[in-house]
């Protein structure tokens, strides 16, 4: 056994985006002590950073490092390409937060490299112990981003609530994972699917628990109800780019493991997890949409939507297929364009000692900021999946690989649902359009927000009416390869 | 000797104990608590399955669980200490500004 103690360095090269990751949150978190004069430069080399590991990212060979634990597949890469483009328009709109506001210092920068760390690990994650890692790095840098204005006593209520249940969801996980370990002999994704398909344990009650257990767990970090009741109070009590970053980053990396875990674990066991996850995926857009209407908070509104969304994108997992797979990526990647744009519109109407989330807030908005009112009509529609606009196109490629699944039942609620969804979304531009502006909201375009909301535009737009480019990616992807 | 079961059964307790208390007390830092009685009933798990299936994955694991739970306390501490300050309460029944 002497020799597996010498280091081979090219083993590392899958992991050097991540390595690269770590150095650039390290760098800023130096320059944030030693050079306070430049830390409005934070935020760029955030963005810098971010944009340099995308490229690498996204022309990494395929291939496995450290005995299969951790994989870089067009799977991982898809999932950290979603999860980079979250943090690059976050950080660009904290930029213009910074200059509203005046907090968001260096180490919200850094934390917020450290939360995509754990997110790219958990996209490339082949082994549960990885998959664990990953999380709880992504976790944690984000309970301490949540809870980041220390003098808001809300954000600190919602660090404290998303903290208690994330560490409960993570128990579960590790409860689930120390069982299927006890009957498998192993941490290894791809090894537990070989040892769950040869049959033996079909049957096994334990393993039924375990997988339960998992699979309760995801769902809590996915926001998928029953387990959706922290979201709204986390979301509407976070930082606003924190909670755009919360509902694009965190849940696509989740995604990403639910997947995994699901398709490459237990594909074996499809039938009884389709059927959990169908029922779960209705009861998460019923609640979602109907508990939306009711809202007069945008913020909270968007809170559910994101309950909702995370419904619709639970459509592509559970029919099982690569089909579907590949349907819930495009369609988180879409989600984190519209979504983004969404809360970059709800920032930039947002003024220091008074935030303007409330619908009232939106009253006129086309006559007094015609451009802005034009960009939250467009991102409104795309969240309701109204051609030509990118969400339709996501919506279409779930549906369709639900319906070839056979969950017929489940695509029906999801468009009547998706139907509903329509009053609340609608009702934002009604006020825009249709009602007396009560003030005027003094409106700054800074570099960063428009920025932002040129990316998201051009992501709602573009994916709307060229999806090929992005449709042939996901659907390249095989798992395990 | 000492059966697997019995070891087995004892984290299970030892879990559900954890997931009662976390449901049902008030306090922060007591669900703090069983969250950190439930990752322990893991550690035992892992550790005995690790022994008895002779593979190092298991204790392995149960290292990585110990360190993030050590890094999980501390930043959950925090939290509570900033909620603290500006509520003078750990009660999470008091803590309700957030709803709807």
């Amino acid at each position: 056994m002497m020799d597996t103690a010498m280091i081979s360095w090219t083993a590392f090269e899958p992991i050097l985006p991540e390595i690269l990751l770590v150095c650039i949150a390290l760098a800023v978190i130096g320059l944030d002590l030693f050079a306070e004069k430049q830390r409005q430069l934070l935020p760029w080399l955030t963005v810098l950073g971010c944009v340099t590991v995308l490229g690498m990212v996204a022309g990494v060979q395929n291939g496995s490092a450290f005995n299969g634990m951790f994989l870089t597949d067009s799977y991982a890469s898809f999932f950290k390409i979603i999860c980079l483009l979250g943090v690059i328009m976050t950080a660009l709109m904290s930029e213009h937060s910074r200059r509203v506001e005046g907090e968001m210092q260096g180490e919200y920068y850094g934390l917020m490299l450290f939360s995509a760390v754990g997110m790219l690990i958990m996209a490339s994650a082949g082994d549960l112990m990885i998959l664990y890692l990953g999380l709880e790095l992504m976790a944690l840098s984000v309970y301490c981003l949540v809870g980041m204005h220390k003098n808001d006593p809300r954000t600190s209520e919602a660090a404290m609530k998303y903290f208690l249940m994330g560490g409960f969801a993570s128990a579960i996980l590790l409860f689930g994972m120390s069982l299927v370990y006890g009957l498998t002999g192993t941490t290894n994704i791809a090894k537990i699917g070989a040892i769950t398909a040869s049959g033996e344990l079909l049957h096994n009650p334990a393993l039924m628990a375990a997988l339960g257990l998992m699979i309760v767990a995801f769902c809590f970090k996915v926001a998928v109800a029953p387990f959706h009741f922290w979201v709204p109070d986390v979301y509407e009590g976070a930082p606003t780019p924190i909670t755009a970053f919360m509902s694009v980053g965190p849940k696509a990396a989740g995604f990403a493991v639910f997947g995994r875990v699901l398709m490459s674990g237990f594909p074996q066991f499809n039938d009884q997890w389709g059927t959990l996850l169908a029922v779960l995926a209705l009861l998460t857009m019923a609640i979602g949409n109907i508990t939306a209407l009711s809202q007069r908070s945008i913020k909270r509104m968007l809170a559910y939507s994101a309950i909702a969304h995370a419904g619709y994108a639970l459509l592509g997992i559970l029919s099982g297929t690569a089909e579907g797979l590949s349907a819930t990526m495009s369609y988180l990647l879409i989600y984190g364009f519209m979504n983004m744009g969404a809360f970059a519109v709800l920032i930039l109407l947002s003024a220091p000692g008074n935030r303007h989330e409330s619908l009232d807030d939106y009253k006129g908005l086309a006559k007094t900021n015609p451009v802005a009112a034009i960009l939250m009509l467009i991102f409104m529609f795309s969240l309701t999946g109204i051609p030509p606009t990118a969400g339709f196109i996501g919506k279409f490629y779930l549906l369709k690989a639900a319906l070839a699944a056979g969950y017929t039942m489940t695509v029906i609620g999801a468009v009547i649902f998706s139907a509903i969804s329509a009053y609340f979304y609608l009702r934002v531009v009604r006020y825009m359009y249709m009602s007396e502006p009560q003030e005027q909201l003094d409106i700054s375009y800074s570099p960063g927000i428009s920025a932002v909301l040129g990316l998201a535009l051009l992501g709602v737009i573009g994916l709307g009416l060229l999806p090929g480019a992005m449709i042939g990616r996901a659907a390249s992807v095989l798992l395990g390869q | 000797m000492i059966p697997l079961s019995w070891y087995m059964i004892l984290a299970s307790i030892l879990f559900a104990i954890g997931v009662c208390g976390f449901l049902t007390r008030r306090n922060i830092i007591i669900m703090f608590l069983s969250i950190e009685l439930m990752l322990n009933a893991v550690n035992l798990n892992m550790v005995a399955l690790s022994h008895f299936l002779e593979s190092m994955d298991g204790q392995i694991f149960t290292f990585f669980i110990i360190t993030v739970a050590a890094a999980e306390a501390a930043i959950g501490l925090g939290i509570a200490i900033t909620l603290y300050r500006s509520r003078q309460t750990v009660n999470v029944d008091e803590i309700n500004q957030l709803k709807g």
